[in-house]
């Protein structure tokens, strides 16, 4: 249980961790919170040649209100801060209701919101999450910066658009409009477990309670999280009644096609992911509502 | 190149400097260096919380940081919590409520309590609970130690 010798750096500029990368990039992993990596270099299935540790980089570490609203946070802050900040709660609720269900406080207090992105675990909650919200992510090399929304970032399983040169530096997440609704739904055995399956959702409802944009996001069932467009295309347009969220629910079990693992079935996840965006859903839109009257 | 550097750390108030591997985690650090054997290993991969420990001021898993990583860092381990041999009221607790057996897993449970009740010391009995919910005990139950860390905020227990 100890990890492979690496070569260790910790830059304190972002230049400097960007250099780093240029000259080690293909046998070098970022160290951030340390709380995925750690114990994948204990149990050595990962043994990076360079260590690259960017917890001493100045300026990588805010929460910031956005340009055009919303908000802009560095990619090195601490999933604790974003837990305890009235700016995130007053700004991006879904985000904040979810950080609680990540781990466990010993962990947060560790754990960034860059790291969880850029390990990008299929059963992780932010990642779902920064899919339903349209964030975008900013990635620098020593060449240039490059902005990558949430749905082109997310490849495969843990496998992100991040080239061995790039350094995830910031998260932009557009602020929720007036009457949106939102939810976050799991299942886990355990509190803090990771989600055998999981749901976010954000919803648009107008003045005449008609869904004008819905957005459901599936974690824990498959390589990536999933958005679930045809359930999302049946609310769109539509009144948002008491059956909605049942029927865009039913959409949703018959189009997921979960992996089966030593936690849950694959049936167990397609009717669970089921129930759990019925429940979402009902939920985001009483608060769509709630925030329109 | 850089596999080995030189790291300064206070601990329960007491300075150390050493040479250390950069490869060296935090928990093994201070077990084996500065001979702190208080702070325990179970899974040595962040699952059961016993190696928990302060990281200026806030409870971290030592296990799941390089000893590097805690260069220039106030640490706060079970060490520190006595006051020579008077008790601190959460350990008091703990020895009233029954609440370990082997004592295995109680250095953790301790500091997360510790750092839980510094954030929020008159928790309800749910809070308590979710408070503990990343610390693993295998023989007590975490009944009593919930019943010790409300004991040690001030609230009676049955």
């Amino acid at each position: 249980m100890k990890p492979a010798p690496f070569a260790y750096y910790a830059p304190q500029e972002v230049d400097e961790a960007l250099e780093l990368l240029k000259q080690h990039g293909d046998e070098a992993k970022i160290l951030a919170g340390g709380q995925s990596l750690m114990p994948l270099l204990s149990l050595r299935l990962a043994r990076p040649g360079v260590l690259i540790d960017i917890n001493r980089v100045a300026n990588l570490a805010f929460v910031r209100r956005g340009a055009n609203g919303g908000l802009a946070i560095g990619a090195l802050t601490r999933q604790r801060a974003l837990e305890r900040s009235a700016e995130v709660a007053s700004q991006s609720p879904l985000l904040s209701a979810t950080i609680p269900l990540i781990a466990h406080f010993q962990i947060r207090n560790r754990g960034t919101i860059g790291g969880s992105l850029a390990h990008a675990d299929p059963a992780a909650e932010l990642p779902a999450v920064a899919l339903v919200l349209g964030a975008e992510l900013v990635l620098r090399s020593a060449s240039g910066e490059r902005v990558v929304h949430a749905k082109d970032f997310f490849l495969g399983y843990m496998t992100t658009a991040i080239e061995p040169n790039e350094l995830l530096i910031e998260i932009r997440i557009p602020g929720l409009r007036q009457q949106a609704g939102w939810a976050i739904e799991e299942v886990a055995r355990r509190r803090g477990d990771f989600a055998m399956v999981g749901v976010a959702t954000a919803v648009e409802l107008n003045g005449n309670n008609t869904c004008q944009d819905a957005r459901i996001v599936l974690f824990g069932v498959g390589e990536k999280p999933e958005r679930m467009e045809r359930a999302e295309q049946l609310l769109r347009g539509q009144e948002a009644t008491q059956t909605q969220p049942a029927e865009a629910a039913k959409a949703v079990s018959e189009d997921l096609d979960p992996v089966a693992d030593v936690h849950a079935s694959a049936e167990y996840r397609k009717e669970v992911g089921g129930v759990l965006t019925r429940r979402a859903l009902e939920k985001a839109f009483r608060r769509a509502q709630k925030a329109i009257s | 190149m850089s596999f080995k550097r030189t790291i300064a750390v206070t601990v329960n108030g007491k300075s150390y400097e050493r040479l250390v591997e950069a490869r060296m985690t935090l928990a093994d650090f201070l077990r084996g260096e500065l001979d702190l054997t208080g702070t325990h290993l179970g899974c040595e991969h962040g699952v059961c919380g016993a190696c928990t420990i302060l990281l200026d001021g806030e409870a971290v898993r030592s296990c799941l940081l390089l000893a590097v990583q805690a260069d220039g860092a106030e640490i706060m381990t079970v060490e520190g919590l006595a006051q020579g041999t008077e008790l601190h009221p959460l350990q008091k607790a703990f020895q009233d409520q029954h609440a370990l057996q082997c004592g295995f897993c109680t250095p953790g449970f301790l500091m997360t309590a510790f750092a839980f009740l510094k954030e929020t010391p008159k928790p309800t009995e749910a809070e308590a609970r979710e408070a503990i919910s990343g610390n693993l005990c295998r023989c007590t139950g975490y009944q009593p130690i919930v019943k010790a860390i409300l004991q040690a905020a001030g609230k009676t227990t049955t």
